[in-house]
């Protein structure tokens, strides 16, 4: 109880779930041998941190923010440049934490003070601005981010996965710097999603779903609304700058696609509506579902379009096409918006039909 | 202050001219800075030429906002639906479109432009009733649900298109440039000035000199009153939807003519430029919208040519330094 900051799951279904991915998250190595296994478990780590980030901002206070992607680049970019710069050692490592969640944080008050000043209806139109400005400018600088290239880099000698820290021989697996890397990545984002659900079950938190349910009351009640708002802002960027970093680390590269494009903005989206706006846990679910789907439902989609292609159905293999991939997302984003606003973790902890719980303001 | 007698006219409201006088300064400003006045002349006139293609796309955006509150984030998928509409209308006619005559020119383009705008307003109806209507009133949904709009219509038109770039060659006859002494001002800029000029003051006609203008103003201002006075305010909101989406397809064909292309992401790299356009000018202002929709074009053309490297992030400043000014744009119509 401690542990998860007294908001346990609050359902047996959903318990068991959580347990079940984060089990078989943790043993991947073991269970599902192979690299795409351990790649998509590191991705569901990384995202699932990332989107229990941007639940903080969307669940918890209703402000939509189109920059998450930023800060996530701001933490991959500057892993990267560093380890890049100055050759694979820790202190690169270091250096690229020190300067990498700092610049986040700044920037999110900057953004914050600014539009959260100006008018909050105002911040989804400001911050997505600001993270497509972002964006042009990371591939132009090419002397620093390496252009729409991005930046390829070794890691320190302890993460590679040539470095063979217990032999076959003990325990019938080697363990190598590889799994050493996955397992950091996994225990740094179960750490910042605690902490997450530290930060939201705090007298903090509650000021964040006050002002979520009614900005005037809370107001009206003392708080003072921008501060909190601000503060939230720059919490939710340093954990998207954290996940960047692991992110960065796994991958061995940082570029455009894989941290700042738009549609990994809309990925996130799409997960927290699925996973379940306002439930930290409903992040873990919803990167699960979604990722898994996007790595196997993907040549799923090949398969049925290559048959509607060979059965000469119009239209459809195009629109089956596995480049078309986000057009059946986004139809499903409409419709869990509409029918499903309180996701997964919302279904069930209530059953069918209910009313409470999620933002809908 | 004097007492008004009954028979007095109302006092005019104060009219707040330093947004107007805001483009006009800057581009003075600018003309030391650049030096050659032809050079500055031709500058202008394609900063003219661009915030009018920008403001025909943005005024659709800032009305809706204005008069019913929401915030379409799906917007920009009417500019691209309007541009690749025109390739079909454009593709079985090239011999028309090469042909060097003015009039057999704009016998495509009209068609084009026209049908463009049709289906537009038609996904415009379908959006507003699919979408927008189910979560009215509730902005964290409006924003999510038409995100997802954006998506399905930009990745259907992948799916329908392909994912190359469609060439959209000019008309023969508005290719190459007036030339005065040795001042270059291109054709088709000229032309597209005039269309959003004549859109401006249409809408400006429509606002300021007919009932109809009267109820979206006064809804724009207060909707309820507007409500309780008995009209259908939703119908209204419906017709301006319409209306703003079809407006948004012809900008969309007109800034496709200008690039000379057409590409499905066009829609993204819109959407950023007509919200910064609108932010800057005022939600539901149209005057805003066309101050904001020139100050921006004259910053990317300016900009631009003078220090290029800035041109990235020019908008972002912009916005900053009207937004420190104002906080609320230009022009604060609406009481939110």
């Amino acid at each position: 109880m401690m542990i998860l900051s007294g908001d346990p799951p609050r359902s047996r279904v959903l318990t068991l779930v959580l347990l079940v991915i984060i089990l078989a998250l943790a043993a991947t190595p073991f269970l599902f041998p192979g690299a795409k296994a351990l790649n998509v478990a590191a991705k569901i780590c990384v995202f699932a941190a990332l989107v229990a980030s941007y639940d903080l901002l969307l669940g918890y206070t209703g402000t939509v923010s189109f920059a998450h992607t930023m800060f996530y680049g701001i933490g991959s970019y500057a892993i990267a440049i560093a380890l890049y710069g100055m050759g694979p050692n820790w202190g690169a490592v270091a250096t690229g934490i020190v300067v990498g969640l700092p610049l986040a944080a700044l920037l999110a008050l900057a953004i914050g003070l600014f539009s959260l000043r100006v008018a909050a209806i105002f911040f989804a139109m400001i911050t997505l601005a600001v993270a497509s400005a972002f964006q042009v400018l990371a591939s132009q600088l090419s002397w620093l981010t390496g252009g729409e290239d991005g930046r390829s880099f070794q890691l320190p000698e302890l993460l590679r996965p040539g470095t063979v820290l217990i032999s076959k021989s003990v325990f019938g697996f080697e363990i190598n710097g590889r799994i050493l890397t996955f397992y950091l990545v996994f225990a740094i984002s179960a750490l910042m999603i605690l902490v997450l659900l530290r930060v939201v079950n705090s007298p903090f938190g509650r000021v964040l779903q006050a002002i979520r349910e009614n900005r005037f009351r809370a107001e009206a009640l003392g708080f003072r609304t921008v501060f909190h708002l601000t503060y939230a802002n720059c919490l939710a960027a340093l954990v998207a700058a954290g996940a960047g970093i692991l992110n960065a680390l796994w991958l061995r590269y940082a570029g455009p696609d894989t941290s700042l494009s738009f549609s990994i903005m809309l990925d996130i989206l799409l997960m927290v509506v699925i996973g379940g706006m306002g439930t930290i846990y409903g992040a873990i679910i919803g990167a699960a579902i979604f990722i898994l789907a996007q790595n196997y439902l993907q040549s799923l989609m090949g398969v049925a379009s290559k048959a509607a292609s060979e059965a000469g159905l119009p239209l459809l293999p195009g629109l089956l096409h596995p480049d078309r991939w986000l057009l059946w997302l986004g139809l499903l984003f409409i419709a869990s918006v509409y029918f499903f606003p309180t996701g997964v973790v919302g279904r069930l902890r209530h059953g069918g039909g209910d009313k409470s719980a999620g933002a809908s303001h | 202050m004097t007492e008004l007698a009954a028979t007095d006219p109302l006092p005019k409201p104060k009219r707040d001219i330093a947004p107007i006088l805001l483009p006009i300064a800057l581009a003075l400003l600018m003309i030391p800075l650049i030096g050659s006045p032809s050079t500055w002349l031709t500058l202008t006139a394609a900063s003219l030429a661009m915030g009018m293609m920008i403001f025909i796309m943005a005024s659709g955006l800032t009305l809706v906002f204005g008069l019913m509150d929401v915030l379409n984030f799906g917007h920009g998928a009417f500019i691209a639906v309007g541009a690749y509409v025109a390739t079909l209308v454009f593709a079985p006619f090239v011999a028309s479109v090469q042909a060097d005559s003015l009039w057999v020119n704009l016998a495509v383009l009209a068609p084009a432009a026209l049908l463009s705008m049709a289906v537009s307003g038609a996904l415009g109806l379908v959006v507003e009733r699919v979408l927008i209507l189910p979560v009215y009133g509730q902005h964290l949904k409006q924003i999510l649900m038409t995100t997802g709009g954006l998506i399905v219509a930009e990745q259907t038109l992948y799916a329908l298109w392909g994912p190359q770039i469609i060439p959209m060659p000019l008309p023969t006859s508005l290719r190459g440039s007036f030339i005065f002494g040795d001042v270059a001002i291109a054709k088709y800029r000229v032309l597209a000035t005039l269309i959003g000029l004549a859109v401006f003051i249409a809408i400006q006609l429509v606002l300021n000199r007919t009932k109809l203008g009267l109820l979206i103003r006064a809804g724009v201002e207060n909707r309820e009153m507007v409500e309780a006075l008995g009209y259908r305010i939703r119908r209204l909101f419906l017709g301006v939807f319409m209306t703003g989406s079809a407006l948004a397809g012809l900008g969309g064909v007109m800034w496709a003519l200008y690039r000379e292309q057409v590409h499905a992401s066009m829609s993204d790299e819109l959407t950023v430029l007509i919200f910064v356009v609108v932010i800057i000018g005022g939600l539901g202002s149209i005057g805003g919208c066309f101050i904001g929709a020139i100050l921006v074009a004259m910053v990317a053309n300016y900009g631009g040519f003078l220090v290029p490297k800035l041109a990235l992030v020019s908008n972002i400043l912009l916005m900053v330094a009207i937004l420190m000014w104002r906080p609320r744009g230009l022009y604060a119509v609406t009481s939110r």
